[in-house]
């Protein structure tokens, strides 16, 4: 085993236990903090079943997003849908036996990469050439969408112009899953393939600790998940509850 | 036109999102609370001494008390979705006017003291500590918002700028930098029993004259009574409907429909408001001061029903906090929804058929409907969600023969706020409620030059307040602005039915 199969296998192994504290912590507090007020932007469903389906068409289609602004709508949906079966494709390095539907959706993953590129360059354009956005853009909001163009661009790179070894690449991170160090082979030296990776690293490192948080937020804010019932049953967090008993 | 010493928006023939110019707001700034309205309210007196470690604790202590807010600081991603979305920026130009620009003034100093990267990386993130420039920034900008929530349906997260504007004013009370009008009316509700500071004599003499006038007008006793015990109905309405225009039409008309639907009802001199400033500046504990006095005048009185009237946050507080914050009403008659608004009453007596009414009564005005922020995003009427859009237009509807809505993508829950909501409507802020008013004045403009509109009715005390005073800025007339129980005063017809 090379230094560099040693330093990529740690790495994975700290990024992996960063994105899950970091982001069990951060859903473990969004869940903990009570709402003490019914707040939903309404019209909002007046049942649990009616707030499914409003969180739903939130997050597969963006639909507030889509009544905000189309292009920044088209341009994070793409990226967003094309990350998706990038994602999905990727699960191919990590199963075995590979899962039949994964084989399936093998060609549309490999393309969808030039979508999610597209999509974030769309985004990053927004971002330069739009006044009121480049107002509100820090350097943070920059290196993520250069962080993400990367890990495409590298990506692609390793599909369709200098290619891996892939089969040693699932060998190494099936090593990894199952914690067998010792049939862990060398990873490849590969410029494309070490980037790749690295920049994953720091992308599972920094979800929680970012704005990638939205991902997890979208299913916690009150606006959209609250049901629209506040004169039919009462609403009481135990901090105003307290309140009520110490007060009077 | 009304003379102003700023320079009033023109309102051109599309909406149009202005290049932003930073800065031209920054010296905007009500005036600053004293002890005496400060002290009420449990808050201290003058900036403490310590203020930076108190406001910091502060935001941690409102972090671990409101989801929105720890949801919200955290989610943001800068896409820009609601930069073009609030009225205070379109008639602006502030780029600090951007819901996310101002929700940024506060997650910047979150993300200074809260977070991993703000603390080691705070070039990077863009955070900064709390300084007085920083706390100058807040006061200035976190007063003009009238927390409309028109960012929040825009936004792909539902972020509602309200929510951090409310934390931040509350931080700042708790440091003792309060705003006057707001801080110093919650007092008067406290003392007094309303806004306006009206005590009972003369709320009374008030009530005693409108019904007179309405007798002479009508021929017809309807009665406008006061602390009467055992009535069915206790209505909270805000104190403007007393004496201001048109406010005080409106008031005409709840008791001309209670009149003549046989409801008995009374006001309560101890609960003489519906609105509740509490919600304006974020602070929970003085909200539900504010409410309770409306449980315990309930309790009081014997009455069987709560009823609001035309008022927009106080319809957000009563519809979505009351049960909450003063509940539970399992002392009221069950068969009611608690509470209900004037609107959803005169509605369903309309849908009964109880109620006549003569539309051409109203046949000189051409009217419109202005959708009041907090009532469109942030509440209910009726049973099904949108009640509140599509029940005070079928009032408006049955009592008129001309209505043309505005522009579609200007009312419903896309509706603009006055422009003096949020704690906005003193006149310390005049230039902020101009220019906040512009892109509901460019919708008016369209009908009144297309439809031939001459009247905008509003169920807000504020929207009416605000519109009488920012329409003539516009060149419109001070009394366009119309309650939409005036609509139905004018239509109803009284006595005994056919």
């Amino acid at each position: 085993m090379s230094v560099l199969t040693v330093v990529y296998a740690i790495l994975f192994y700290a990024a992996t236990a960063l994105l899950l504290v970091g982001l069990g912590y951060r859903i473990y507090l969004f869940w903990k903090t009570p709402a003490p007020l019914k707040i939903p932007t309404t019209p909002a469903p007046t049942t649990r079943a009616g707030v499914v389906y409003r969180l739903g068409r939130e997050v597969v289609f963006f639909e507030s997003l889509f009544r905000s602004t189309k292009w920044t709508w088209l341009f994070g949906w793409i990226f967003h849908f094309g990350l998706l079966l990038v994602l999905l494709r990727h699960l191919r390095y990590f199963t075995d036996p590979v899962w039949t539907w994964v084989s399936l959706i093998q060609p549309f993953g490999k393309y969808a990469a030039f979508a999610m590129v597209a999509g974030l360059l769309g985004l990053w354009a927004r971002r330069l050439f739009v006044d009121r956005v480049r107002y509100i853009s820090a350097p943070s909001d920059h290196l993520i969408l250069a962080l993400l163009v990367a890990i495409g661009g590298s990506g692609i790179m390793m599909s369709f112009v200098t290619r891996t070894d892939i089969i040693t690449v699932k060998e190494f991170f099936r090593g990894l899953m199952t914690f067998s160090w010792g049939s862990i082979p060398t990873l490849p030296a590969d410029f494309f393939l070490l980037v790749h990776l690295l920049l994953v690293a720091a992308l599972m490192a920094i979800f929680p600790y970012s704005k990638l948080l939205h991902g997890a937020g979208v299913f916690f804010s009150p606006t959209r998940n609250q049901v629209d019932n506040p004169r039919e049953r009462r609403h009481l967090a135990p901090w105003a509850a307290q309140l009520e008993n110490n007060g009077k | 036109m009304a003379k102003a010493d700023f320079e009033v928006p023109e309102l051109k023939e599309y909406p149009e999102i202005p290049s932003i110019t930073p800065g031209v707001m920054a010296h905007s700034r009500p005036f600053i609370a004293k002890p005496e309205h400060q002290e009420p309210l449990h808050f201290p007196g003058e900036l403490v001494d310590n203020w930076q470690e108190k406001a910091i604790a502060k935001m941690g202590e409102l972090q671990g008390k409101y989801r929105s807010l720890q949801v919200y600081l955290d989610s943001c991603v800068k896409c820009g979705a609601c930069t073009d979305k609030c009225h205070y920026f379109l008639g602006t130009k502030d780029p600090k006017n951007m819901p996310v620009a101002r929700q940024d003034l506060y997650r910047k100093v979150y993300r200074r003291y809260f977070t991993f990267a703000g603390k080691y990386f705070p070039k990077l993130v863009g955070a900064v500590d709390l300084t007085k420039e920083v706390l100058d920034d807040w006061y200035s900008y976190f007063h003009q918002c009238s927390q409309c929530r028109r960012c929040s349906v825009f936004c792909p997260y539902g972020i509602d700028t309200a929510e951090i504007s409310m934390a931040a004013r509350e931080v700042m009370d708790s440091i003792g930098v309060g705003q006057k009008y707001c801080n110093e009316i919650i007092g008067k509700v406290f003392r007094i029993g309303n806004n306006l500071g009206l005590p009972e004599p003369a709320l009374a003499d008030t009530l005693e004259g409108l019904e007179e006038d309405v007798e002479d007008e009508t021929g017809v006793k309807v009665r406008y009574p006061l602390d009467e015990e055992g009535a069915e109905v206790l209505l909270i309405t805000p104190s403007a409907d007393f004496f201001a225009e048109p406010h005080v039409d409106g008031l005409i008309g709840y008791g001309k429909v209670f009149h003549q639907a046989g409801i008995s009802w009374t006001l309560s001199s101890a609960a003489s408001e519906a609105a509740n400033f509490g919600m304006f500046i974020g602070s929970y504990e003085n909200m539900r001061r504010v409410s309770l006095r409306i449980r315990e005048a309930a309790l009081d009185l014997g009455v069987k029903r709560i009823v609001f009237g035309e008022c927009g946050h106080a319809w957000r507080v009563a519809y979505s906090f009351l049960n909450t914050l003063a509940g539970p009403f399992d002392f009221l008659d069950p068969r009611y929804p608690v509470p209900q608004h004037i609107c959803e009453v005169t509605h369903d007596l309309i849908q009964r058929g109880a109620l006549t009414l003569d539309k051409s009564a109203n046949d000189d005005m051409v009217l419109t409907y202005h959708d009041s922020c907090n009532v469109a995003r942030a509440s209910r009427m009726g049973n099904k969600p949108g009640g509140q859009f599509s029940i005070p237009r079928d009032i408006i509807k049955a009592s008129c023969n001309h209505f043309v809505d505005m522009a579609p993508d200007t009312i419903h829950d896309s509706t603009f706020c006055c422009g003096g909501g949020g704690g906005l409507l003193t006149d310390d802020l005049m230039e902020i409620r101009v220019k906040g008013a512009m892109p509901r004045m460019q919708a008016l403009k369209q009908v009144v030059e297309e439809n031939g509109v001459t009247h905008m009715a509003a169920i807000c005390a504020i929207c009416k307040s605000q519109f009488t005073k920012v329409l003539p800025y516009y060149g419109f007339s001070m009394d366009k602005i119309v309650s939409v129980h005036q609509l139905v005063s004018n239509a109803i017809v009284l006595g005994d039915k056919e």
